[in-house]
């Protein structure tokens, strides 16, 4: 019994990271109806900036090495990059597509995929590095004194911000001018540009927190394998995540996210001796099509409304 | 000072198709101007070129100039557009099916910076005009019926405060009771709150009668124009658009051999 709960919350909590990821498909589509292939690209390049400004800083500035101060300022600054990044991107890619198929705004990001990795390893070399948080990597004493429970601090911490992200952006899309005027996007780019609803105004910002979000993301995913070029492929670990949760549901992407965590670890460890071992990669994809043939718009996602 | 006009505007859409050959019309403030013709004329693409939808649409105004209230307005973006007073309701409704009637309200104010008690103020000014809005304002909108859709459409107009609206097709998939109560919901407007209207109809018989003045597109031209009675009363205009000739109704059978020219084709 204490295994399988051990098994289960260390599956809710890797879940709860692939959920950061999904959240910024999450937002991007919600708003403007493209699958950002980027979002990966996106992940790493806000890690990769973090990190790079974390060397640079003690370096160029004399500012002291590891302090909250450099912490900070390389958060910002990262920040400040993805945001940039967002407003160029809009500028860039997004307005002269503007009323054009989703399939031609999909096949633009992934343009932008390799756009956004090429420019992450040009700007900030390739090496991998280590990222500190300053919080471990080991299990919490007294549940596994107690309990003999072994659950990581560091997955409960990166829990703890997922939640408070989703909470934060939930607030804003369901009571806030700009929330209303995202889902309104959303719905129809052309209907909320007829009633003065700037689209590009919209797109920053949703860019922007995207930004944000993969920044988050790409901080506690770094922390935990180091920030290298293998963080880009998070983005189809949040693909199940996606399919379970609804590509439009903020809280979706959570409750999907804790689903393929939990699921994929148990199935690991349960069914996985009995057919060799190794299922934990597959196994989310299978769940996801199982579930596409269900509910294909997700748990939570928006149902196609069909007047008839 | 004319208040809307359109001095002999092209509009050309991808760079090749020509839609627009020169047209120019005028809309004086108060009032209710009609734009009529049949499919394909050109009416709606009119009122995109006021509104500036049309470079969403890969559509250009490439000769001419759209003023209003003295000012050119053909450059400038929608969102301006909407902040200075002109807002379009588009054909086919366009209401954000996801969001519940009031959020589609609600949205309508965007441009405006409004405190909450005005805000609210603005939402009963509208639902005192369509009260059937106010017993739905929970539902999502893509659930209401397409009159509900009409007049979400033209109240989340109204939230911005609009001085003009270019009402495209409100009658389109309509039953002709609905159609009816939207076009006196119309006139209510332009008499009690002097919004001026600009509205492209295929129902040239209930427009006709709602409006002022009228002009008539056809192949992107202009080609008649001329007080909204005058209009209904002219023979050629009966026989084209209304379906009515000295006569009276005729069978389709003769209209074959005693075809009226339009005259001013070609």
């Amino acid at each position: 019994m204490q295994f399988f709960i051990e098994v289960l919350i260390g599956g809710l909590l890797s879940g709860v990271m692939y959920a950061l990821v999904a959240l910024g498909f999450v937002l991007i589509y919600k708003a403007s109806g493209v699958f950002n292939f980027a979002q990966g690209a996106m992940v790493f390049f806000a890690a990769l900036s973090f990190v790079g400004f974390q060397e640079v800083l003690p370096a160029r500035f004399g500012l002291e090495a590891g302090s909250a101060a450099v912490f900070w300022l390389s958060f910002l600054l990262a920040f400040a990059t993805m945001v940039v990044l967002g407003i160029a991107t809009e500028r860039i890619v997004l307005r002269p597509l503007v009323n054009q198929p989703p399939i031609t705004l999909f096949m633009a990001t992934i343009g932008l995929t390799y756009v956004v990795e090429g420019l992450a390893q040009m700007t900030w070399g390739a090496n991998v590095r280590g990222l500190e948080l300053g919080i471990m990597d080991e299990p919490i004493a007294w549940l596994m004194d107690d309990y003999g429970i072994g659950v990581s601090k560091f997955d409960l911490f990166a829990a703890g911000v997922a939640a408070s992200l989703v909470a934060l952006l939930a607030l804003l899309f369901q009571y806030t001018k700009v929330g209303r005027a995202l889902r309104a996007v959303a719905d129809d780019h052309q209907a909320a540009l007829s009633i003065g609803i700037p689209l590009q105004t919209i797109w920053r910002v949703v860019w922007a927190v995207a930004g944000f979000v993969a920044l988050v993301a790409g901080m506690i995913w770094g922390a935990r394998n180091g920030v290298q070029f293998a963080l880009t492929f998070t983005a189809l670990k949040a693909l199940p995540v996606l399919i379970l949760g609804g590509f439009t549901s903020v809280p979706g992407a959570i409750v999907g996210g804790l689903i393929i965590g939990a699921s994929e670890k148990l199935a690991e460890v349960y069914v996985g001796p009995l057919v060799g071992g190794g299922i934990e990669g597959w196994f989310p994809y299978m769940l996801a099509l199982a579930f596409l043939l269900v509910r294909p718009e997700g748990l939570f996602g928006e149902r196609h409304i069909d007047r008839v | 000072m004319s208040y809307l006009s359109l001095n002999n505007i092209e509009v050309i859409y991808d760079h090749v198709i020509l839609v627009l050959k020169g047209v120019s019309l005028e809309v004086p403030e108060g009032s209710i101007v009609a734009l009529l013709g049949a499919n394909g004329a050109g009416k709606s693409t009119t009122l995109k070129s006021i509104s500036n939808l049309l470079r969403a649409e890969r559509g250009d105004v490439t000769k001419g100039s759209i003023e209003f209230k003295g000012r050119r307005i053909d450059r400038m973006t929608p969102a301006e557009l909407v902040r200075r007073g002109v807002i379009q309701v588009m054909e086919g409704r366009h209401c954000f099916g996801h969001l519940s009637i009031e959020e589609n309200l609600l949205t309508g104010a965007y441009t405006r910076r409004q405190s909450r008690a005005e805000l609210r103020d603005s939402l009963e000014r509208v639902y005192a005009y369509f009260p059937r809005l106010k017993t739905r304002r929970s539902s999502q909108a893509g659930y209401t019926s397409g009159g509900e859709q009409q007049m979400c459409a033209i109240g989340r107009a109204l939230m911005a405060r609009p001085e003009m609206i270019l009402l495209d097709e409100p009658s389109m998939g309509l039953a002709p009771q609905i159609v009816e109560e939207i076009f006196e919901i119309v006139k209510d407007l332009n008499g009690k709150e002097k919004v001026s209207f600009l509205l492209a109809e295929q129902n040239t018989m209930v427009a006709l009668r709602y409006a002022d003045f009228g002009y008539i597109l056809e192949n992107g031209r202009v080609v008649m124009e001329g007080e909204a009675d005058a209009l209904r009363n002219n023979e050629d205009v009966k026989e084209f658009y209304l379906g009515l000739s000295s006569e009276g109704r005729k069978s389709f059978r003769d209209v074959k051999h005693y075809r009226r020219r339009k005259r001013w084709l070609s």
